[in-house]
């Protein structure tokens, strides 16, 4: 994915609008453009928080940046940027990270970034898109470039085998019929978690959308059980779930990434298996939720 | 010690007429005193801006980092026509636009909110590397940073990416009233210098010698005025 939003970020610079601002990240994959266009792909070296106000800056003379690093030196170390050099100035920018939830598990702690989408889920009004492959890429990130308000685009090497380049609402990708539980899956856990149910009567809608989230989608599609299936921690779009399930009896499992720092180093599928977010983690949840019945009041 | 006293009220219709009617009473720390000068001058003999070119894409940018000097701020920007005189009499009230730190989508002529120290100078190296994207060789970027600010790190990462981009059309004021709990041996200007910045230090309420030093500035280098004050109650 990294490679096709180099590609495409690279040509959105014919708008004179568009600037780049890096963090070292990238920086050698942006370096052609940086040759053609000096004064609008910007790296600031390693400072993050330099990089984040630079784009409140730009965005205040009308430029639209992208930022672009580490997900978690882009989006929690500079948090407090985020918060206040963007929004708090009434400005957008497009954020886009790599390195997800645990891409470069070997790195340890200090690179992983479960809990980025609900940092950025405090903030009002941003759109989060959580591409599930490469080809989803471009679409996302011109449309997002294209707007005005802030976007965030978390990229991740993680992948399914196919792209579903029309899944900001959700998209229905396995009827189990009316009234049958739901499952939401988010960008890349789609493929294990139409593996897990294969045989259950489970309906499986995916999104690479989660914010705003396909609230009406959810409202159509969901009865009484719904099961979240997210790539990053566990439980992040359960307030809105709730929210927009308030009206009716129902019941949410929240999947996701854990919240506990294993000190495990490894691969990104031994931390997807360690957190039960392998077809067969996901396959003994769901089936111990949907066995689980409510005690009658 | 100054002079200027709550029991004191300045002469109507003088800069110092509006800090009361900001202040109503209350007694201010002396940082509100400590910035009035490098205001003045600012507002009165540097910066290209007006209320009728307070929206010009060509308009100098002036970014008040230390936004806790907000009443000397508020009160030139109503003597210069920003803001209505009257905002002044409800300051951190309920219904009033002015708060304790400044918020721009509030306040006419404010060019960012500010209060969380160190984002000013990032927000200015942006705003330049902006107008240079599109061209604009006219305005200048000023931001004003107190001493005590600089202790954020925030403010280094900016000083130096500046000073090794060479960001000509950048000026950073360090308000120096000596407030940093463990200072800046060698002075607040030798952190900036060393990264290739161009510096003055003047004294902070010589009128003459800060336009000097705000209009020293070479074009090819951003350029820093340290304006000392340390003669404050």
């Amino acid at each position: 994915m990294r490679e096709t939003f180099v590609r495409t970020a690279t040509a959105l610079l014919d708008d004179p609008r568009t600037t780049i601002v890096l963090a070292d990240i990238s920086a050698a994959a942006f370096a052609p453009a940086a040759r053609r266009y000096p004064d609008r792909v910007l790296n600031v070296g390693i400072r993050e928080q330099l990089m984040v106000g630079v784009a409140g800056g730009l965005a205040l003379t009308g430029q639209r940046p992208i930022v672009h690093s580490y997900a978690p030196f882009l989006v929690e170390r500079a948090y407090e940027q985020v918060k206040l050099d963007l929004d708090h100035q009434g400005v957008g920018a497009v954020l886009v990270s790599v390195g997800a939830s645990y891409d470069r598990a070997a790195a340890g702690r200090t690179h992983l970034a479960p809990a980025d989408v609900a940092l950025i889920d405090t903030l009002r009004d941003w759109t989060v898109h959580v591409p599930g492959h490469s080809d989803e890429v471009p679409g996302l990130l011109r449309d997002a470039v294209c707007g005005q308000d802030s976007a965030y685009l978390r990229l991740s090497t993680q992948s399914n085998a196919r792209a579903y380049p029309d899944a900001g609402d959700l998209r229905v990708l396995r009827d189990a019929g009316r009234g049958a539980p739901l499952l939401v899956a988010v960008g890349p856990v789609l493929d294990a978690a139409l593996a897990a149910v294969a045989g259950l009567p489970v309906t499986v809608a995916y999104t690479h959308r989660p914010r705003p989230f396909d609230t009406a989608g959810l409202r159509a599609l969901a009865g009484t059980e719904v099961i979240l299936v997210e790539p990053y921690l566990a439980g992040t779009s359960a307030r809105v779930v709730g929210a927009a399930l308030a009206d009716r009896p129902h019941r949410l499992l929240a999947l996701g990434v854990g919240r506990d720092d294993l000190r495990r180093y490894g691969s990104a599928e031994d931390h997807t298996r360690w957190h039960g977010l392998d077809a067969a983690g996901l396959r003994r949840s769901v089936e111990g939720f949907l066995a689980a019945v409510p005690v009658a009041a | 010690m100054t002079t200027t006293t709550a029991t004191d009220p300045a002469p109507p219709g003088t800069l110092g007429a509006l800090l009361d009617r900001v202040r109503a009473g209350r007694e201010f720390s002396p940082n509100v005193y400590s910035t009035l000068d490098v205001l003045q001058v600012l507002y009165d003999r540097v910066l290209r801006i007006t209320p009728e070119t307070a929206d010009d894409p060509d308009r100098d940018r002036f970014l008040l980092s230390k936004g806790h000097a907000v009443a000397g701020y508020y009160a030139l920007l109503a003597a210069k026509g920003f803001i209505p005189v009257e905002w002044l009499d409800d300051q951190g009230g309920p219904e009033s636009r002015l708060g304790d730190h400044p918020d721009r989508l509030l306040v006419p002529g404010v060019e960012i909110g500010s209060g969380s120290l160190g984002h000013g100078l990032g927000l200015g190296v942006g705003t330049a590397l902006g107008l240079r994207a599109q061209g604009r060789a006219t305005p200048r970027v000023y931001v004003l940073l107190g001493d005590a600010e600089l202790d954020e790190g925030s403010n280094h990462e900016a000083i130096a990416y500046a000073g090794a981009t060479g960001l000509a059309s950048l000026t950073a004021i360090v308000l120096d009233n000596r407030s940093a709990s463990h200072g800046w041996p060698g002075g607040a200007a030798t952190r900036f210098t060393v990264n290739g910045w161009t510096a003055a230090t003047e004294d902070g309420r010589d009128h003459e010698a800060l336009h000097a030093a705000l209009t020293g500035h070479d074009h090819h280098r951003p350029h820093v005025v340290v304006a000392v004050v340390t003669d404050e109650e």
